[in-house]
């Protein structure tokens, strides 16, 4: 290569590693400023028991919202946190608490989202509320869900399917889908708590 | 010999009604997932080979109040599951899968929690081939295939 051809490209490498540098730059800076997805919230465990973001700090929150009635996404992204904190042991396990909201209030009371949980050994703690208190805690963590009417008065809920990891002050700090094989989730909490 | 007659033409009748019969469907490694206490729902997957273009249109079973062909898709972040309420379309010769994360049977009203070991027996309703009963193995909740490699 020549060096006028050389002295052409340089402001373009430097302007490129510029680029990338301002990149990486609000990559490390969102994950410190945490970007907004978490809040509070206030919902309802199975013991009847009121419950607020602030218990949790301290701790991993692993955050799932779904519903007891959709036999597919939601016993997967379950299954997958099971697997996941299993492979990563005991300790690890114990700094971890694995939520799952319910979107659909009407039919999961705190109670059944209790019993489904049970299903999982995990340990997850299985929330409910009112509509509103639902809401709130999906409009937080930037969850959509709608219900789906189908025949007969039956619905179904379309909902985003993603697992937030929130870090012990109860900042974001990164998602997977229930599509996201264990052990990259174990993977990822494993580098995260490190 | 009146009586040779007529056995062997009655097994005729009989041949001829086999072969009259649309060809069946071939339902492989059919398995449900455990559910929860109080989940009134469950899941159900098996593959299914047609020999000729067909529909799965329906299932049954005694331990549910009826049962739903679904259908999952993800859009974006957005899972979205629906009912196939035309049914589910088997291409001639086609392997057609009902696995998770995507195509399923859903068992709806639950007469009881589905358990991890049991057998329960489903009939699949076709829109051509005679119906197809199958036992279906119930594997643990968190499931993601028939076998028992279960990470527990």
């Amino acid at each position: 290569m020549d060096r006028r051809r050389l002295l052409l490209l340089a402001p373009a490498g430097l302007l490129g590693a510029g680029l990338l540098g301002a990149a990486g730059w609000t990559m490390l800076h969102r994950e410190e400023e945490g970007v907004p997805i978490g809040g509070p919230f206030r919902l309802r465990a199975g013991d009847g028991r009121e419950i607020t973001d602030a218990e949790f700090r301290g701790r991993w929150m692993l955050v799932y919202f779904g519903y007891t009635h959709c036999p597919d996404a939601c016993p997967t992204a379950l299954q997958d946190i099971a697997n996941a904190l299993d492979s990563l042991g005991p300790e690890a396990k114990r700094k971890v608490a694995v939520l799952f909201i319910t979107v659909d209030p009407e039919r999961d009371t705190p109670a059944v989202m209790q019993d489904y949980v049970s299903a999982f050994d995990a340990g997850i703690t299985g929330l409910s509320g009112t509509p509103e208190q639902i809401a709130v805690a999906a409009k937080a963590y930037r969850v959509y869900y709608a219900k789906h009417p189908k025949a007969g008065g039956n619905y179904d809920m379309d909902h985003s399917s993603i697992i937030y990891v929130m870090n012990p002050r109860g900042r974001f700090a990164a998602n997977f889908t229930h599509e996201t094989p264990p052990d990259a989730i174990a993977a990822k909490l494993r580098a995260l708590m490190a | 010999m009146r009586r040779l007659i007529l056995a062997l033409g009655l097994l005729a009748l009989v041949a001829i009604h086999a072969a009259a019969q649309p060809a069946g469907v071939r339902a492989e490694q059919p398995w449900a997932r455990a559910t929860a206490p109080r989940q009134t729902v469950g899941g159900m997957y098996v593959t299914l080979t047609s020999p000729v273009d067909d529909r799965l249109v329906g299932a049954s079973s005694p331990v549910a109040g009826h049962a739903e062909v679904h259908e999952m898709t993800m859009e974006g972040n957005v899972m979205r599951m629906r009912e196939l309420t035309g049914g589910l379309r088997l291409p001639a010769g086609k392997a057609v899968a009902l696995a998770p994360g995507g195509l399923h049977l859903m068992l709806v009203d639950l007469k009881q929690p589905l358990a991890a070991g049991q057998v329960i027996p489903v009939q699949l309703r076709f829109e051509h081939a005679p119906p197809v009963d199958l036992q279906v193995r119930v594997a643990p909740v968190g499931a993601q295939g028939p076998g028992m490699e279960h990470a527990h």
